[in-house]
């Protein structure tokens, strides 16, 4: 395995002067933005000063906040606009209202929000079949395009899960 | 209304969902005639983003038609074909009026370290995105931008975040004339970043990547040196020994956090979630670049917190320049190289799919399937 990836690697020292671009200089709009002041030291903003005024500034008029909004704790007021998209509910809800007891700064914040997450997605799924819905998991999960362009990927994989699947069945089976 | 519809990692569907409502006195409504499914999006469809919850419509690249509008939008008006940047931004903020519309204070009440975007979880802010036939765009005054009439559709739904974030990573870069520049990732961001960095003049652009028909794509696309790291033994002496052993003046990460190449990162940042992700891409970076370089990233990673050697960025004075591509402040920039035919952001797209078929459009693009580069959906609804 060694000497094939030092082959490799000779290999690629081989080809590294023939994929060097020597023609770059006519590479459409080469060198046409160079900037001399753009040093590392020189920011990408147009800097204004009002830095210094802080939050005070010309604000518009704060959206209605009709849902419940989960707010981070470092600053003071929602921001003027939102989004309204799903707002928390359930068990993931109550773990999404711990985490905003605490900063961005803090692991108490990010855990239980990927913990909420994963709990959401089970919320999901007896969500659906509360309304009737029973969820297409191959269909959600593309396995159909995966087929149709890696079905020897595909196939392998279906084979390692049902393989996993029946020894696990004929333990239990024994078990009992 | 038809939208997508996240149902938890690798499962998305359509559904019908209420038409969106004018929330707010500066919001408009967009008939969307574009969208993409962008690289970071893959971060969200992974799992890898807190607060990402189900029900959530993704989708920050889209072009539409404005249908309605608050009674404070002036910028824009109804039938108005307009791309719309990925920051949703305020304007009047200290960070809007220095132009970081990425960074906006005024548009994410979840988070203060992001600003909003559209369709990228809560901690981003809660908006639904663009994959759906309509949109609530807020700031309808700032961030939307009328199309103009010679350009075509496909460029413009790339102006909205590909083109502006490989530009910015480029930018950031400080490139001078004759640089080295090495990219990490040849996924979409990191093609457009190989090919902007020529407009800063180096001398070599070096692309670095394991998925070979990626990198033969950049290899034409970009006019830049391409080469599989699955084919070294240590990619970071591979770039030193071709700088002559000094190391690039700029690196620039293009991937974020589910970079491969490192069993440690992938475990940590993977397997056990110890970390946001595995920063694979970005260690390269730090310990490929030259002492005094600049790395710039545009790699997404999640919070909160990486592994990265900050060590070597102290002991090589390395400059880390970072951010959010400012979208609208790069726009004019960026249209005049596309309608000049400089930039061709169309050539990066590879697949055309009906809204509808939206799981297997995101199975192709995760799993790297068909030579997928860009995948372009486009919803069926009528004027």
């Amino acid at each position: 395995m060694n000497a094939l990836k030092l082959y490799l690697f000779h290999q690629l020292n081989l080809n590294v002067m023939n994929n060097q671009n020597q023609d770059y200089k006519n590479i459409p709009g080469w060198g046409m933005d160079i900037d001399p002041d753009n040093e590392p030291t020189y920011p990408i903003k147009n800097y204004t000063g009002d830095d210094h005024n802080r939050s005070n500034y010309e604000k518009a008029e704060q959206q209605p906040i009709t849902i419940e909004l989960l707010k981070s704790n470092e600053r003071p007021k929602p921001s003027v606009v939102f989004g309204t998209s799903v707002p928390p509910s359930g068990l993931s809800g109550a773990i999404r209202r711990y985490a905003f007891k605490h900063s961005e700064d803090r692991y108490r914040h990010w855990i239980p929000l990927i913990l909420a997450d994963r709990v959401n997605v089970w919320e999901g799924i007896i969500d659906d079949f509360k309304k009737g819905t029973i969820p297409n998991i191959i269909k959600e999960r593309g396995w159909k395009a995966e087929f149709r362009h890696n079905p020897v990927n595909m196939i392998g994989k279906a084979a390692v899960a049902l393989t996993i699947g029946g020894l696990l069945i004929r333990h239990l089976c024994k078990r009992k | 209304m038809l939208a997508m519809n996240y149902r938890g990692p690798y499962r998305v569907r359509t559904v019908e969902r209420p038409m969106p409502e004018i929330l707010h006195p500066e919001d408009a409504i967009v008939r969307v005639t574009r969208t993409c499914i962008c690289g970071s999006d893959l971060h969200l469809y992974h799992g890898m983003v807190p607060d990402t919850r189900i029900g959530t419509t993704f989708g920050h690249e889209f072009t539409g038609v404005v249908e309605e509008v608050g009674p404070l939008v002036t910028n824009i008006k109804v039938g108005d074909q307009v791309l719309v940047p990925f920051n949703i931004a305020c304007g009047k903020c200290n960070f809007c009026k220095q132009g970081l519309y990425g960074n906006c204070h005024e548009s994410n009440t979840m988070a203060t370290a992001v600003g909003g975007i559209f369709g990228y979880s809560h901690t981003a802010g809660g908006f639904d995105g663009g994959q759906a036939e309509y949109v609530r765009v807020p700031y309808a005054n700032v961030g939307p931008t009328v199309i103009p009439a010679d350009m075509d559709p496909d460029d413009a739904v790339l102006l909205t975040d590909v083109v502006p974030t490989g530009y910015q990573a480029a930018e950031m870069g400080g490139i001078k004339e004759g640089d080295t520049v090495v990219v990490f990732g040849a996924g979409p961001i990191g093609i457009m970043a190989a090919r902007c960095a020529w407009f800063f003049g180096p001398s070599r652009v070096i692309i670095i990547d394991h998925i070979d028909y990626r990198l033969e794509f950049a290899k034409n696309y970009a006019k830049c040196e391409a080469y599989n790291f699955k084919s070294m033994e240590d990619p970071v002496v591979f770039l030193k020994k071709i700088t002559d052993w000094y190391g690039a003046d700029v690196c620039i990460d293009c991937v974020g956090c589910e970079a491969e190449g490192n069993a440690l990162q992938t475990f940590t940042g993977k397997i056990t979630l110890m970390q946001a992700g595995t920063a694979t891409a970005l260690q390269w970076a730090i310990n490929s670049v030259k002492k005094g370089g600049i790395v710039s990233v545009v790699g997404v990673y999640g919070p909160p917190f990486n592994y990265v050697p900050i060590g070597n960025i102290l002991n090589k004075g390395i400059t880390l320049r970072a951010n959010q591509a400012s979208v609208k402040r790069l726009l004019p920039r960026l249209i005049d190289h596309v309608q000049s035919g400089r930039l061709n952001p169309k050539g990066l797209i590879t697949h055309r799919v009906p809204l509808e078929e939206i799981s297997d459009a995101y199975r192709i693009f995760s799993s790297k399937l068909d030579e997928c580069i860009k995948t372009v959906l486009i919803p069926s609804t009528k004027p």
